[in-house]
């Protein structure tokens, strides 16, 4: 999201580089092209409008402070604008006592209510140890009750359904009763997109939030929409108290303009943001880490954090310490591979990496590489991926044909790991190279979310051996 | 009555110009700078973006030619600049030399396909056509399910497997069925795709590539169903999905909120695309073959209303 964005703000950097102050003159032309990024982004118009003038303002009262560079204090003070224009700080769901925690999920028609009802179980689940339950409450869309029901029995969570007979009121009243029976401690009510000017569905759903008396309700809106999302959110608003937002599709190269002034115009802050169509693609809406990836500063706390997740810390040093003696086999490349493709797409987990989101945008990633390389080391024998020097051409011969590949890709895989093999070793102790202790640059600001952690202890071993092997072979 | 819901409220021109636009382009006001930037905000309101910015950069350059000099004449201008960037939009459908005519439904994830199948197979079937439904969308959960019960109420018979099914099998399927029963058309659903995913891209070439193969020349209309609402990305869209297959138009849908669709003007501009279609509502007859004058129309109209308030 928001690429042109951060293009605008280096515009605006680099009319403000020599210069000793900011003032009104000089911050003009970099203002211009911020307002014109952010309309292009979808940001309503008003919104840019405030925006800018927030900016403008920010700028101009600053003391000058003479060891700090004017660029850079420009930058800094664009981020905290964003972060605040974003909702300042994480907002967490509220509590219920006594439970259930009961969210009624609202929103238009194909902005993802039900894939996101699905996912946020999921994660209440996973990431909070809940018990959720699940309503089928959008009675109005052919089949949308069998897509909560086949999503839940995916995920195992159960779901409550009446089929399409009942009226919603009545069936999430009883859906609820129904979860408070088997003691389940949330209960998300998936209701029927609906048009905001649709007076009669508008006013079922206000029947359905008078009588279930939700907790929390979450509008559900599309990053992809237009000037419109604030309408639209606006009368959401006005007929149901919203709590907060779940952005959708953020993983399209929409930017998200319209939405994000959701937040603007209601008030109420962005919780959730759905960041694929794998069940477990939700993620937690962080403004300041969302300002930073927006300004092109990454996401190294976020990249950190998933990788803490996925990647088994013994293994991962187990295979370090092979590598610094030189026994670092095929099986063992194979692993630390495996471990990286659980971060998810290349593309995705690079994008995390400060600068390096703008630079991927048009660069085709392709993850089958990995199932390539999988492949090869697969069609290997035990002997082999033990002893990488075994591997002569006849053994070459029988890889590439067992795998379904050329020759030469056999043959580029052999060089690059024993490279790769040459290389770690003369690293020695020293752990990953050319990463900085405590992190990279410009990630995270102090105070807030978990500092940044130097990712040599957690990142599994071999990733920038294995990111240039995966380059080289295109 | 051609756009009757499109205009539920607003009659004539005029009364728009009364109930919106009336505001900004108010008698006596001076074209000034205010004026013509608070055009553009309304410009903007409509998602028209860019292409918004560079009209009132045309009036800027008219007014200095002398071409317009009042406010009023400001309007029938604009009028102008924006039906002339839909010419060649109309809402026909391609047919097939002999055989059945393949029309091919693609989009994002949400933007209203298997309803806008729908409405297109009552519109077919309404004409007299035999219509035969493929259900593509085999990866979102119930897809094939809303299909068939579309395809219950219809009459029409449809094509399906399993979810999970391998999208290119069902088209193939489809296709030879198609040809069996020597229907007119074959209308095929695809699972909603963003525009950013590489593999379900190539998915959607390998289902083009197919179709090909059983009837030559297929599919006679691909049609990009686009979410009125969406803002600016719209352009991306349509630039990526023609690039995977061969667009011949684009399907508004969901014309029956507030949005107008104005990124279609961003749209013609780089990937020049035709609008063929508008869903206009929530029941099945609610699809409206396009027609530029009254779309410019309401997008004026609603754009002013919505300037004029923010």
């Amino acid at each position: 999201m928001f690429d042109s964005l951060a293009g605008a703000l280096g515009r605006a950097y680099q009319a403000l580089v020599g210069k000793k102050t900011l003032t009104e003159a000089n911050i003009e032309e970099g203002i211009r092209a911020v307002r014109q990024a952010l309309l292009e982004a979808d940001v309503h118009f008003q919104v840019a409008k405030d925006f800018v003038k927030d900016v403008k303002a920010r700028a101009l009262g600053q003391n000058v402070i003479q060891s700090v560079d004017p660029g850079h204090q420009f930058v800094k003070l664009f981020h905290d604008a964003l972060t605040d224009l974003l909702g300042g700080a994480v907002t967490e769901l509220p509590v219920a006592d006594p439970p259930p925690l009961v969210l009624l999920m609202a929103g238009l028609q194909g902005s993802g209510k039900t894939t996101t009802c699905a996912k946020l179980a999921l994660w209440l689940k996973r990431k909070k140890k809940k018990n959720p339950f699940l309503v089928a409450a959008d009675l109005q869309r052919p089949a949308a009750v069998e897509q909560l029901c086949t999503l839940g029995k995916q995920l195992q969570i159960p779901v409550y359904q009446e089929g399409t007979g009942a009226r919603p009121p009545e069936l999430c009243a009883r859906g609820i009763a129904e979860a408070r029976r088997l003691r389940h401690d949330v209960v998300i009510l998936d209701t029927a997109g609906r048009l905001h000017v649709d007076d009669a569905l508008m006013r079922e759903v206000q029947e359905v939030h008078a009588r279930c008396k939700p907790h929390a309700t979450l509008l559900v809106c599309d990053s992809m929409l237009g000037q419109d999302a604030v309408n639209s959110a606006k009368a959401f608003h006005e007929r149901l108290p919203l709590y907060g937002v779940v952005l959708t599709k953020v993983d399209g190269d929409a930017r998200g303009g319209a939405a994000l002034s959701v937040k603007a115009v209601t008030g109420r802050p962005i919780l959730f943001v759905g960041t694929g169509e794998k069940p477990d693609d939700l993620e937690e809406f962080d403004p300041p880490r969302m300002a930073g990836r927006i300004l092109g500063m990454g996401d190294v706390v976020g990249l950190v954090e998933k990788a803490q997740e996925v990647i088994d810390q013994k293994e991962a040093e187990r295979a370090a310490e092979k590598m610094r003696r030189g026994q670092f086999t095929f099986d063992d490349f194979l692993k630390s591979m495996n471990m990286i493709r659980k971060l998810g797409p290349l593309k995705k987990v690079l994008g995390m990496l400060p600068g390096v989101g703008a630079a991927l945008k048009d660069i085709d990633l392709d993850d089958a590489r990995f199932q390539r390389v999988e492949a090869m080391i697969l069609s290997m024998t035990p002997f082999e991926r033990r002893n990488p020097d075994s591997v002569d051409i006849q053994r070459r011969r029988r890889i590439a044909a067992g795998s379904g590949n050329e020759v030469q890709a056999v043959h580029d895989l052999v060089k690059q790991f024993k490279m790769m093999q040459k290389l770690m070793q003369s690293f020695g102790k020293g752990g990953l190279p050319s990463l900085p202790e405590g992190g990279l640059p410009g990630a995270g600001k102090p105070g807030r979310g978990p500092q940044p952690r130097g990712p040599g202890g957690v990142l599994p071993p071999g990733g920038g051996g294995l990111r240039d092997f995966l380059n080289r072979r295109r | 009555m051609v756009f009757a819901k499109l205009f539920a409220g607003l009659k004539k021109t005029r009364d728009v110009l009364a109930a919106g636009l009336g505001r900004l382009f108010a008698l006596g006001r001076k074209l000034d700078d205010e004026f013509l930037e608070e055009l553009e905000g309304v410009l903007f309101a409509a998602d028209l973006g860019p292409t918004g910015a560079q009209i009132v950069q045309r009036i800027q350059e008219a007014y200095r030619r002398r071409e317009i000099t009042t406010v009023e004449e400001v309007y029938p201008f604009l009028r102008r600049e924006l039906l002339a960037r839909l010419q060649g939009c109309a809402g026909s459908l391609a047919r097939a030399p002999q055989g059945p005519t393949v029309i091919l439904v693609v989009g994002v994830n949400g933007s209203g396909k298997t309803t806008s199948i729908a409405k297109l197979t009552k519109h077919l079937v309404d004409q007299g056509h035999k219509v035969l439904l493929g259900a593509g969308d085999t990866f979102r959960a119930a897809a094939v399910e809303q299909l068939s019960l579309w395809a219950e109420r219809l009459g029409v018979p449809i094509v399906k497997q399993a979810t999970g099914a391998d999208p290119a099998a069902v088209a193939y399927d489809a296709a030879a069925a198609a040809l069996a029963r020597r229907v007119d058309y074959l209308v095929l659903d695809t699972a909603g795709r963003l525009h950013t995913q590489k593999n379900l891209m190539e998915e959607l070439k390998k289902i083009v590539r197919v179709v090909q193969k059983q009837i030559p020349g297929a599919p006679h209309e691909t049609l990009l169903i686009l979410d009125a609402m969406t803002g600016q990305n719209a352009i991306r869209q349509a630039a990526e999905f023609a690039k995977a297959a061969p667009i011949t138009g684009l399907l508004l849908a969901k014309m029956d909120g507030t949005a107008k669709g104005g990124a279609v003007f961003g749209i013609r501009e780089h990937v020049d695309l035709p609008v063929k279609f508008l869903g206009v509502g929530e029941t099945i007859d609610d699809l409206e073959p396009f027609a530029a004058e009254p779309f410019v129309d309401a997008i004026l109209a609603q754009a002013a209303q919505q300037g004029a308030g923010a």
